[in-house]
């Protein structure tokens, strides 16, 4: 039943990433008709800017830290005690305020 | 010189029944991705080039990707260090994710939680077993769901007018009664906080109605954090970070319903992100944190 124009269906062939941060809409943006299927084929990767990398990776970042089953694997089940959604956010974060200055200032890669 | 460093198992996700033909399909590390199947199905394991034979699926077997890591990179200590490392963490994440991204594509599955690693298959298959219940059940929460997200900011105009003059520390407040123009610039600059709050007190009634109208459409829904601006890489502030689990026949619907919303609600700003495999919905129900 899911076919035609159905955003997931475009899903298997782009097995690389899910689509980043599309603007839906808002602040008078018209929303782009594609579906999320026609955004998931961005040009190549490669293409795509710093700006873009880092939204989508704090995207991931939510996910496959915050998200996903939690199985004691023999090596990491005290790293997991740890908590290492704040571990690693600490990382992030740092190293992002570290790129980008104190104000979001400058905006590099043409985004 | 160096002794060679023990190997461990790094674990991707579970399926259910046997896995199909996985050649070519690398993740953490650019090691090859290899399937475990166990409890209840014929525990084999098949090398990437010999296909497995779908009839030997087993009912409530279950499958583990995994593929080998170096202990002295993803072993408990060096985990630690190197979790910090962004640059690292990213390219971990990244394999991580392609790995289940395309296993997803193929069929329902459970992720991991990032950086879940083994000493050996022998711990994978214990640990399949003994989670074989809890697993299989969460396998059964998120089949056929997707996950969406849908991030809500405030507009750029909700929360930001421009801040006034600069004269405000020579203006004495309170001198005089009326009309003195230290007593207009304050009020005038109080009246723009209150309209900026109440912009910001709109944009976040509006961004809980688009929750809640979006959650009418999910299986489930989680809310993760808002992301900080310097990572969201956005100007306003996020005030919804949610993921959504949506049946995949109805994702043609979500997405139409969060355009709508985006039209109904201009005080923010809507972005949406997906599909996903079902990260955020897969979490362990038995044993653990709560």
């Amino acid at each position: 039943m899911s076919s035609g124009n159905e955003p997931v269906r475009g899903r298997a062939s782009a097995d690389r990433e899910p689509i980043t941060g599309q603007v839906v809409a808002g602040g008078g943006e018209p929303a782009p008709d594609p579906g999320p299927a026609e955004a998931a084929d961005l040009p190549a990767d490669e293409e795509i800017d710093v700006g873009r990398e880092r939204i989508a990776l704090v995207d991931l970042l939510d996910r496959v830290l915050a998200g996903g089953v939690v199985v004691a694997g023999e090596v990491t089940l005290s790293v997991a005690d740890v908590d290492m959604v704040t571990v690693s956010l600490r990382a992030l974060v740092s190293s992002v305020s570290a790129l980008a200055g104190p104000d979001d200032g400058e905006r590099t890669a043409g985004w | 010189m160096a002794e060679p460093a023990p190997a461990g198992v790094w674990l991707y996700a579970v399926a259910a029944g046997a896995p199909g033909l996985l050649t070519g399909l690398t993740g953490v590390g650019g090691a090859q991705v290899r399937a475990l199947t166990s409890a209840g199905g014929p525990r084999r394991n098949p090398q990437a080039g010999e296909p497995a034979d779908p009839e030997c699926a087993g009912g409530p077997a279950l499958t583990a990707f995994v593929s080998t890591v170096d202990l002295a990179e993803f072993g408990e200590e060096a985990l630690r260090r190197n979790l910090e490392d962004l640059d690292w963490l990213a390219g971990v994440a990244r394999a991580h994710h392609d790995v289940i991204g395309s296993l997803a594509a193929r069929g329902p599955l459970v992720p991991m939680r990032l950086a879940t690693v083994f000493r050996g298959e022998a711990g994978v298959a214990a640990m399949l077993e003994e989670r074989a219940a809890d697993l299989s059940d969460t396998l059964e929460r998120v089949r056929s769901g997707r996950e969406w997200g849908v991030k809500v900011y405030e507009a750029p105009a909700a929360g930001a007018a421009p801040a006034g003059g600069g004269q405000a520390a020579g203006g004495r407040p309170g001198t005089g009664g009326a009309g003195g123009p230290g007593a207009a610039y304050l009020s005038r600059r109080r009246s723009q906080l209150a309209a900026q709050q109440d912009a910001r007190r709109a944009a976040r009634a509006s961004a809980e109605s688009v929750h809640r109208e979006l959650a009418r459409l999910a299986r489930a829904t989680r809310l993760h954090p808002p992301q900080a601006p310097q990572l969201s890489g956005a100007r306003s502030p996020m005030i919804v970070n949610g993921a959504y689990l949506v049946d995949e026949d109805r994702a043609g619907r979500f997405a139409d319903a969060v355009r709508a919303l985006a039209d109904r609600f201009p005080d923010v700003r809507i972005e949406l992100t997906g599909p996903w495999p079902p990260y955020s919905f897969a979490v362990s129900t038995a044993g653990g944190s709560a």
